[in-house]
């Protein structure tokens, strides 16, 4: 207690020096808590994006399907399983007929998959309502989101030429006429997909009855097995995401890592100077009866009362300022599709408690030890060198 | 004074090992001192007199030889033994005063007694009464960069007294400060001496202070040329002296 109250005394003592370090400091806090909020709030917002538009509860698949390989659509499908029935029937799963396929908007080819849903289904944040309902010609409706619509140069009201093939392997086309182009923030029901009902799928695939994979409701119990689907929980989803994510941490390290050194570098330098200006207190404290111990201990106590003035001063600015950023989020680029994140117009930071806490918590560590490492060599030191003025 | 000394130094001998040669600070040195003396160790600089009072002081330890302070061997002390020596038994004055900065003259005399964990009441009790020996208190709240040479002196003479050390070493206390300054200065000294049985030992060659001194100690290239008792009639510049019992120059 004596010694923090003495580090206290010397520190504020020091003035200027003091409140320039304390200041670094707290900008050091503040960006750092800033810059993880952000990674945080990218994280969460894409996780939230992808669980209401894609994911739901998870997946049941059909065995052959892979998600990432569209040579398996052709086999991929099935009927659905008797297990999964009574939740397709109680609006606790939308089941997803896929298939690829070719469009022709204005005479250019693209290869795309062809997903069949439910347009009453309530469990995807997607709007497939304006799938229902009869058209006057035998055109197919169909939903594309916005980056489609830009590659393809669909609009909404437009059609096209719909090509695709049948269970046994012949092609056939239709036209299909644009109802609606929605905008989503994940890529994947978007890039490559257009969107049609699913009957009219399965009517156009003569594949009556059948779905390639079955996407539950948020909060619906999963089945204990629905075989020979499988089943793919809403982490296995997110863990690819969460992998993703963490490599896009390692840059926002880097500037983490970059405005720690400074503040530590500034701590470290007015340790060092400190440590060289004060030799003669140092005698004085000796003289006083202080061991060389002591004397390392109210100096290493002096440079982390920094980190703990740096903190206090951080949560001064450093909560209203958040707080607000919180809110306001920050407007995201043009060209932020390129991230491969599911991101918004804004991105909202998060700051978790955990990550204040973890923050404050390793920012005073490393601050504790890079004020004792210029200490050590006050143990070297010898009281009569030090009064006179001289480090042993 | 008692009869059982409270420094006994034998045959101390204290070498600086300068790198291609070694300088000899102390060459066997042999002195003793009794409580309450007001002695000075007297002569040219580079005569040992600032390497004998930190030995005595324990801020420094001998090459060779013993010296016992308050029943304590030096050289065989500790760090932690050594800091505990002075911060209960020794208080230092210093010539540059060497008070703390950021601290208030109540806080920088307070500091001794903090070490030796004096409830707060009776801290400032003390602290106080130091003041008031030194007649400071009216100065207890400003800062040294606000007082005087001789209200700084004053001040680390209230800090090595409050703790009511058996001990006070003074290195060169007065060669920063004029004739009145000084004169005061070791007044308030020899009050302390008096009053408190307090025992001084100085390192000086200033004849300001030589003047005060009842005890003259000389010492030439690390050695004790002369052991002088100083009888009033001697300090008024009479001239004459007695050699000490205590010395063994």
């Amino acid at each position: 207690m004596m010694l923090l109250k003495l580090a206290l005394k010397n520190l504020l003592g020091a003035g200027l020096r003091t409140w320039l370090n304390v200041f670094v400091l707290s900008l050091a806090f503040v960006l750092i808590i800033a810059t993880q909020g952000l990674i945080q709030g990218m994280n969460r917002q894409a996780e939230q994006a992808m669980i209401a538009t894609e994911v739901g509860g998870g997946h049941f698949q059909h065995p052959a399907y892979d998600p990432y390989d569209p040579l398996t659509l052709p086999d991929a499908h099935g009927p659905i399983p008797d297990a999964l029935a009574p939740f397709v029937a109680a609006g606790q799963a939308a089941p997803v007929l896929a298939t690829q396929g070719t469009i022709y908007p204005e005479g250019r080819l693209y290869t795309i998959v062809i997903k069949g849903i439910d347009p009453g289904q309530k469990i995807l944040n997607l709007p497939t309502s304006f799938l229902a309902g009869p058209l006057k010609s035998d055109a197919v409706r169909v939903l594309i989101g916005t980056r489609l619509a830009k590659t393809t140069g669909l609009k909404q009201g437009d059609e096209f030429t719909l090509q695709w093939r049948d269970a046994h392997g012949t092609f056939d086309a239709l036209d299909a006429i644009v109802v609606e182009v929605f905008s989503t923030t994940v890529q994947t029901v978007d890039v490559g997909t257009i969107w049609v009902p699913l009957e009219r799928l399965r009517q156009m695939t003569g594949l009556s009855g059948q779905a390639t994979y079955a996407v539950l409701a948020k909060d619906a119990p999963a089945p204990a097995g629905a075989a020979p689907w499988v089943f793919r929980s809403r982490e296995d989803f997110l863990s690819d995401l969460r992998a993703l994510v963490k490599t896009k941490t390692v840059g926002s390290s880097i500037v983490y890592v970059i405005f720690l050194a400074l503040a530590m570098l500034a701590i470290f330098d007015t340790q060092v100077l400190s440590i060289f200006r004060r030799r003669r207190e140092m005698g004085t404290l000796m003289a006083l009866g202080f061991t060389r111990g002591r004397v390392i201990a109210l100096f290493t106590v002096e440079g982390l009362l920094n980190g703990v003035l740096g903190a206090l001063l951080a949560a001064v600015y450093g909560i209203p300022l958040l707080s607000w950023f919180a809110r306001t989020g920050w407007a995201m680029p043009a060209g932020v599709d390129s991230y491969g994140f599911a991101i918004g117009q804004r991105l909202f930071p998060a700051f978790s408690a955990g990550l204040v806490a973890g923050t404050t918590l390793l920012v005073l560590v490393v601050t504790a030890i890079v004020a004792f490492l210029p200490t050590r060599r006050i143990a070297e030191l010898k009281p009569t060198d030090a009064l006179r003025g001289r480090l042993s | 004074m008692t009869d059982a000394p409270l420094i006994v130094i034998q045959d101390l001998k204290k070498v600086y090992d300068m790198g291609p040669h070694k300088l000899e600070a102390l060459a066997g040195v042999n002195l003793s001192f009794l409580p309450g003396e007001f002695a000075g160790l007297v002569g040219p600089s580079g005569s040992g007199k600032t390497t004998l009072l930190n030995i005595v002081g324990s801020l420094d330890v001998p090459t060779e030889g013993s010296a016992l302070v308050m029943g304590r061997r030096i050289e065989t002390l500790s760090h932690r033994e050594a800091a505990r020596l002075r911060s209960r038994h020794i208080g230092f004055i210093f010539q540059t005063f060497n008070l703390l900065p950021v601290y208030s003259v109540y806080e920088n005399v307070e500091f001794a007694l903090l070490l030796l964990g004096d409830p707060p009441a009776e801290r400032r009790r003390k602290v106080m009464a130091a003041l008031e020996w030194v007649r400071l208190a009216g100065r207890a709240r400003s800062r040294p960069s606000q007082l005087s040479g001789g209200e700084s002196q004053r001040v680390a003479i209230a800090r090595a007294v409050v703790k009511r050390p058996e001990l006070v070493l003074a290195d060169e206390p007065t060669a920063n400060l004029d004739a009145e300054n000084s004169h005061n200065i070791l007044r308030t000294m020899e009050d302390l001496n008096r009053e408190l049985g307090t025992t001084f030992l100085f390192a000086t060659h200033d004849a300001k202070v030589i003047e005060h001194l009842r005890r003259k100690i000389t010492l030439v290239d690390g050695r004790v040329t002369a052991d002088d008792r100083l009888t009033p009639a001697a300090r008024a510049g009479q001239g004459g002296s007695a050699p000490s019992p205590g010395g063994r120059p």
